[in-house]
């Protein structure tokens, strides 16, 4: 593999596709952007998949072209980690839709010789796994040791084992759900609202002007919210004051600055997240993620989504998640035991909510660790 | 397999080998591994506990944490050959309905208990006047997990009332099996295999 361009950091390949989307139409070609970390082994049998969340990237164990932060998921990818380069060979894609290399509303169509904008295909997360699958093949990977994700890559982890039964063999779903809630449209719908308000937005034909900050810094806002709990934030910040800039410790304004430090951090997190972000990308993926159901192709019937799977599956909720709460995880571990799929499912205590599984948690590492060496096994 | 716990052995050894089975309250998976290693058993565990889960799961089993009171009723018909509920039967809230969704999800269920009428516990009741605290049953009325305390004969009434078969029973003291006769005075854990009728 040594030499072989295919493999290695910071990789860009444009393929001819066509990606089959959802809604019908037809994408092509297709951008992806993506990371490799390890060896794939003589036989292929250690490809590890990670899937990102709404606004992670191909970034996982690598520093960030932008942030110059080290990769989203050091703490579960990595030596010595549950997923390790020296057993595996782990593959990390930006997802369709996307805006850190691979095909999104900011890249240019070729047809036009400009950005895509609103003329980006509306997607769903069965067409980011659909196009991974391409890029896949491209790897000459066939079979999947396993697929991983958090969040919305447990979205996708699990539409890589309804779409791609023979293709994945062990399948690793945490903080995630199989399909949007009410609340959980309903919030991305304030995120949408707010970029679509920003006059700067205008239509999403904002590429080579001002970008709509504003609106998306207040999406970015409201999401982070529901990414924390009530009790980590109170822990965080409760209701204590911010010094400001002339030297006042901790005290009112009796105006709308930033009093409260919860204020501060959030305004940050806005502000911050601009610099790195695509506010039509934030569209596109939020709406992607809200056409998702998984059991809507076959009745509302979850279970049938699995009945050709022989995949192992190992799903993680934590009790602070009130996002995808664990009464989701156990939906579809439901689904899993009537279509006889081996599932494993534990919930986890932590008090910093849908966060959970990014930050610092050993008996995750500890499952994760288990249920992959296992299969490994077989 | 030698050193599973003495019910969990005769469980073991009573299992077909290659069958499917689904263990209730199976802990961090003793049992479970014992009959993956042993017997090629396709097995599925239930537990309560998430550092049991955890462990378990670790060890490349798979566990669904969740309460068999509730969570039974979740899994189909017939799917697994033998459902499994080892030392649990007391402690659940309503042991008949987890009973019978044993008998339903599985086409044998096995159940072992400890007798709550060996000798020793009669006495420590009839002499001390107290609710009795023994090796096998070691913690006090108020922190006990055993909320459903019931003998051998509780337990076989219980199965002829609904219409439940016995195919096959085993007793112990200590480690050690002893005869069907006189079992409830003198047994301290009961094994049964069971069918519906």
């Amino acid at each position: 593999m040594h030499g072989d361009e295919r493999f290695g950091l910071d990789r860009k390949i444009r393929l001819l596709g066509p990606v089959k989307l959802d809604s019908g139409a037809e994408f092509a070609p297709v951008d992806f952007a993506y990371e490799t970390y390890g060896t794939l082994n003589a036989d292929k049998s250690n490809a590890v998949l990670i899937c990102h969340a709404l606004t992670g990237d191909q970034y996982v164990a690598s520093k960030h072209p932008i942030t110059g932060k080290d990769g989203w998921w050091t703490r579960m990818v990595g030596p010595g980690k549950p997923i390790d380069p020296a057993r595996h060979c782990i593959i990390s894609i930006n997802v369709m839709g996307s805006c850190m290399g691979s095909s999104g509303p900011a890249s240019i169509d070729p047809s036009t010789g400009s950005p895509y904008g609103m003329a980006f295909p509306v997607i769903t997360i069965g067409d980011m796994v659909r196009a991974q699958a391409i890029l896949l093949d491209h790897l000459g990977i066939g079979t999947l040791s396993a697929v991983v994700g958090g969040s919305m890559g447990g979205m996708q982890a699990l539409s890589w084992a309804a779409l791609y039964p023979e293709r994945v063999r062990s399948a690793v779903i945490i903080a995630s759900t199989a399909r949007h809630s009410a609340q959980n449209i309903a919030f991305h719908e304030v995120g949408r609202q707010a970029i679509m308000a920003d006059p700067r937005w205008n239509n999403g034909a904002y590429y080579g002007r001002e970008a709509p900050a504003s609106g998306l810094a207040v999406a970015r806002m409201a999401a982070h919210i529901t990414y924390l709990s009530e009790a980590g934030l109170t822990e965080k910040f409760g209701r204590r004051l911010q010094n400001r800039p002339d030297g006042t410790m901790g005290s009112k304004s009796f105006g709308f600055d930033a009093d409260f430090q919860v204020e501060s951090y959030l305004r940050y997190q806005g502000l911050s997240f601009v610099d790195r972000f695509d506010a039509n990308s934030y569209l596109y993926i939020t709406r992607a993620m809200d056409y998702f159901d998984l059991a809507e192709p076959y009745d509302g019937v979850l279970a049938k989504a699995f009945v050709a799977t022989n995949s192992r599956f190992c799903l993680i909720s934590f009790d602070s998640d009130w996002l995808y709460p664990t009464s989701e995880s156990r939906r579809i571990v439901h689904a899993l035991n009537a279509a006889g799929a081996a599932a494993s499912f534990v919930e986890l205590s932590s008090p910093f909510g849908h966060d959970s599984f990014l930050l610092d948690a050993p008996e995750m590492n500890r499952i994760v660790d288990g249920f992959l060496r296992a299969g490994e096994n077989l | 397999m030698t050193t599973l716990r003495s019910d969990l052995a005769i469980i073991a050894r009573n299992v077909r080998a290659g069958s499917r089975i689904l263990d209730v309250g199976c802990g961090d998976g003793q049992l479970m591994a014992a009959l993956r290693d042993h017997k090629q058993v396709d097995a599925r565990g239930l537990e309560i506990d998430p550092v049991n889960v955890a462990t378990a799961v670790s060890r490349g089993l798979s566990v669904v944490q969740g309460d068999a009171d509730s969570d039974l009723v979740d899994y189909p018909d017939g799917c697994f050959d033998y459902v499994i509920l080892s030392q649990t039967l007391q402690t659940t809230r309503r042991p008949d309905f987890v009973l019978d969704h044993m008998l339903r999800i599985g086409k044998q269920a096995f159940v072992s208990f400890p007798n709550f009428a060996q000798w020793r516990i009669r006495m420590a009741h009839m002499f001390g006047g107290q609710m009795p605290v023994t090796e096998q049953l070691p913690h006090r009325w108020y922190d006990t997990p055993n909320i459903h305390h019931v003998t051998i004969d509780d337990f076989r009434s219980f199965l002829k009332d609904h219409g439940v078969e016995i195919e096959g029973q085993w007793f112990l003291s200590g480690n050690k099996p002893r005869k069907q006769a006189l079992a409830n005075l003198m047994a301290e854990h009961a094994v049964f295999l069971l069918r519906r009728g």
